[in-house]
């Protein structure tokens, strides 16, 4: 490239790039440096530099907080994307109308503050609610059972939540997806769901991939949603953070488990993305076919 | 040889919204043969081959194989493949595990589905490839591995849904080959669907002619070419000239004179035993009639007529002539077999003589009007219409 041609290629990436330094890159360096900062008496830094924060995050409250982050952010994106494939292959399906109401409709919740939807639910599953009184006349849950305030409700609010953003990016993929192929798979013998599993599937890997961090990252980062429909024993990682910046006004601790989720965010997502180069390496541009 | 019938076609029929598709459609397919179905965009032929396959549900009528009804049954469950328009490879995977697919579904030991594949490999002479993606291979070759990965479950009919559409001249004529030596190989039934009459002439034992949901005529290669039924299977399947009048006069039993529109009296072979004064069209073959600068020897049942050369289009190995013969015009074709330069050419303007045998006119069955239109259309309008 001559050298005119780069020179325009920084004029023209500056303005992001500096916004992203600015906004992005200096505060998550920040909070990085923060969590090595002893905590002021009233709230705040003072100067030096410690280990504390650090040694504070291995105690088994923090662990098993991490663990359960994990896995309601794992368990939320698995149903996720195991309901978004189904969606998604009916509407790349469907005529090009319907396809577009269908859009409409996966994008409407957005219309309405993410707050409101979970107040919303609160209602719905409260035990004076209506979902409740339905599954008890039904006798499927007996009137202890709660709905709210524990794990697997903070898991079914997270998953209707983050729902969209797994069918987006795999309806795409799928309305790339030839689907003459199924025709084939299922002439060859298979069943429908074996044709889905074996070539629907593998057909809309990258869709998947992005469904992935599309849900994952907003995913280990819910607050609000453990908050309000989440009980004592299901909190999640953020709250602590929130706990921790608002109440006890601890920002070196709050500091160190956001870089800790920051981290635990990255390991993944620099995994994926070499595993992705690895097999195209190998593979050439196979998905062209 | 007793020959068995393996599908039959009884009475199928099926509609998208107000339009036919299949109109009551009857024939059988004999075990073991290259049957072709042939016909233009829109005559309804791919919408047979899915129902055939089990993609398609005719709204009446039924499927038999081997005299067992399969109308009802789902497309895996038929010993049927195709080998799909476009190939339809998986592109995931290689094509070792494309062909293995079919095996795989069934359950097959690890050491059987080896073998097989080595087998179907070695069948589409493509070994050393085994191990590429679809991408990484040339049109005719992702043909091949779709003919292989469509025969390893060893079905009794085998689909071929316009395979050779995607590719070139050359190509598509290699891969006829090829197909035919296949097909000599495995001795299974194939049910070859085109728009191309010379691949399915070249390669079928027996035609059906389809045209706008409604089966035309079927027979061998030569009796579709020959004996034409109607005008649209005289002129889809080859040239021909179409000369329309009546019966003027019983000659003998066998020959009649014909008075035709624009065209002179005209002696025929009249193997429909037409009564006097009852409508005929009559095809003629462009290289069933004969160009002379000299009259030719009067006979009398030879068609003899002078007429001026209107179009000349020299293309080697024959030449093809637009004879106007007062408002009509005539074309013809001649082959030439001996070195043309020792000979004086005919040109532009020439006066010449034209003349056919009255065996070599065939009589119409039907005369439904053609749309001329309909006879030019590529390959790829087609798929685009029937897709």
């Amino acid at each position: 490239m001559s050298n005119r041609n780069s020179q325009q290629e920084l004029a023209l990436t500056m303005p992001s790039l500096s916004w992203l330094i600015t906004f992005f890159l200096l505060p998550s360096l920040l909070i990085f440096a923060y969590a090595f900062k002893p905590k002021g008496f009233y709230g705040g830094i003072v100067d030096g530099w410690t280990l504390d924060n650090i040694r504070a995050l291995f105690n088994w409250n923090i662990l098993l907080l991490i663990w359960r982050t994990l896995w309601l952010s794992s368990a939320a994106t698995l149903l996720s994307i195991l309901l978004a494939m189904p969606i998604g292959y009916h509407m790349a399906t469907l005529s090009k109308g319907k396809r577009n109401l269908f859009l409409i409709l996966v994008v409407i919740p957005f219309w309405s503050s993410l707050l409101i939807r979970i107040f919303a639910w609160k209602i719905v599953l409260h035990p004076e609610g209506i979902l409740h009184r339905a599954l008890e006349a039904i006798a499927i849950i007996s009137p202890e059972t709660m709905l709210l305030y524990n794990a697997p409700a903070v898991l079914f609010v997270m998953t209707y939540t983050f729902l969209p953003f797994a069918i987006l990016p795999i309806y795409a993929a799928a309305s790339k997806f030839n689907f003459s192929l199924i025709e084939a798979a299922i002439d060859l013998g298979a069943s429908r769901l074996q044709a889905f599993i074996k070539i629907f599937i593998p057909g809309i890997q990258k869709g998947i991939t992005t469904a992935f961090f599309m849900v994952f990252i907003p995913a280990v980062g819910s607050y609000i949603i453990p908050d309000l429909v989440g009980g004592t024993s299901s909190d999640m990682i953020c709250n602590r953070i929130a706990q921790k910046t608002l109440a006890e006004r601890n920002l070196p601790e709050a500091s160190a488990l956001a870089a800790l989720l920051m981290l635990s965010l990255l390991a993944p997502m620099i995994a994926l993305e070499r595993y992705n180069n690895r097999k195209k390496k190998f593979a050439g541009a196979r998905n062209r076919e | 040889m007793v020959i068995e019938t393996e599908v039959t076609f009884e009475n199928i029929s099926k509609r998208h919204g107000d339009s036919l598709v299949l109109n009551d459609i009857s024939f059988s397919i004999s075990k073991g043969s290259f049957f072709s179905i042939l016909g233009p965009s829109g005559c309804g032929k791919t919408t047979l081959l899915r129902i055939l396959a089990g993609f398609d549900h005719p709204d009446g009528g039924r499927i038999l194989l081997n005299g067992v009804d399969i109308t009802k049954l789902p497309p895996n469950k038929r010993p049927i493949n195709t080998v799909f328009q476009n190939y339809s490879l998986f592109p995931h995977l290689t094509l070792w595990e494309n062909i293995a697919f079919g095996l795989r579904i069934a359950k097959k030991s690890e050491s059987a589905i080896k073998a097989e594949v080595e087998r179907m490999l070695h069948l589409i002479q493509m070994p050393e490839h085994a191990h590429k993606y679809p991408h990484q291979i040339s049109g005719g070759q992702k043909q091949r591995v779709a003919i292989a990965r469509a025969l390893i479950n060893q079905p009794q009919v085998l689909l071929l849904d316009e395979p050779l559409a995607a590719l070139d001249l050359k190509l598509r004529q290699k891969m006829l080959l090829d197909l035919d030596l296949i097909h000599d190989e495995v001795g299974i039934t194939f049910i070859f669907v085109t728009h191309d009459q010379t691949e399915a002439m070249s390669v079928s034992d027996e035609i059906a002619v389809l045209h706008k949901g409604n089966l035309e005529q079927i027979g061998s290669p030569m009796e579709i070419y020959e004996m034409p039924k109607s005008h649209f299977v005289a002129s889809f399947i080859g040239d021909t000239n179409i000369l329309e009048g009546h019966v003027a006069q019983k000659i003998d039993s066998e020959y009649s004179c014909l008075r035709l529109k624009d065209f002179p009296d005209v002696i025929c072979f009249d193997d429909k035993q037409l009564s006097l004064g009852e409508q005929v069209h009559l095809s003629v073959r462009p290289e069933k009639i004969h160009i002379d600068i000299e009259k030719p020897v009067e006979s009398s049942k030879l068609n003899c007529f002078q007429g001026i050369v209107e179009d000349l289009i020299y293309k080697g190995d024959h030449t093809y002539y637009g004879i106007m013969i007062g408002d009509r015009k005539i074309y013809l074709t001649e082959h030439h077999r001996r070195f043309m330069l020792d000979y004086k050419p005919i040109v532009w303007k020439d006066k010449v003589w034209i003349s056919w045998h009255a065996d070599d006119g065939f009589m119409l069955e039907r005369f439904d009007p053609v749309d001329p239109q309909e006879l030019l259309e590529g390959p790829q309008e087609g798929l685009a219409d029937e897709q």
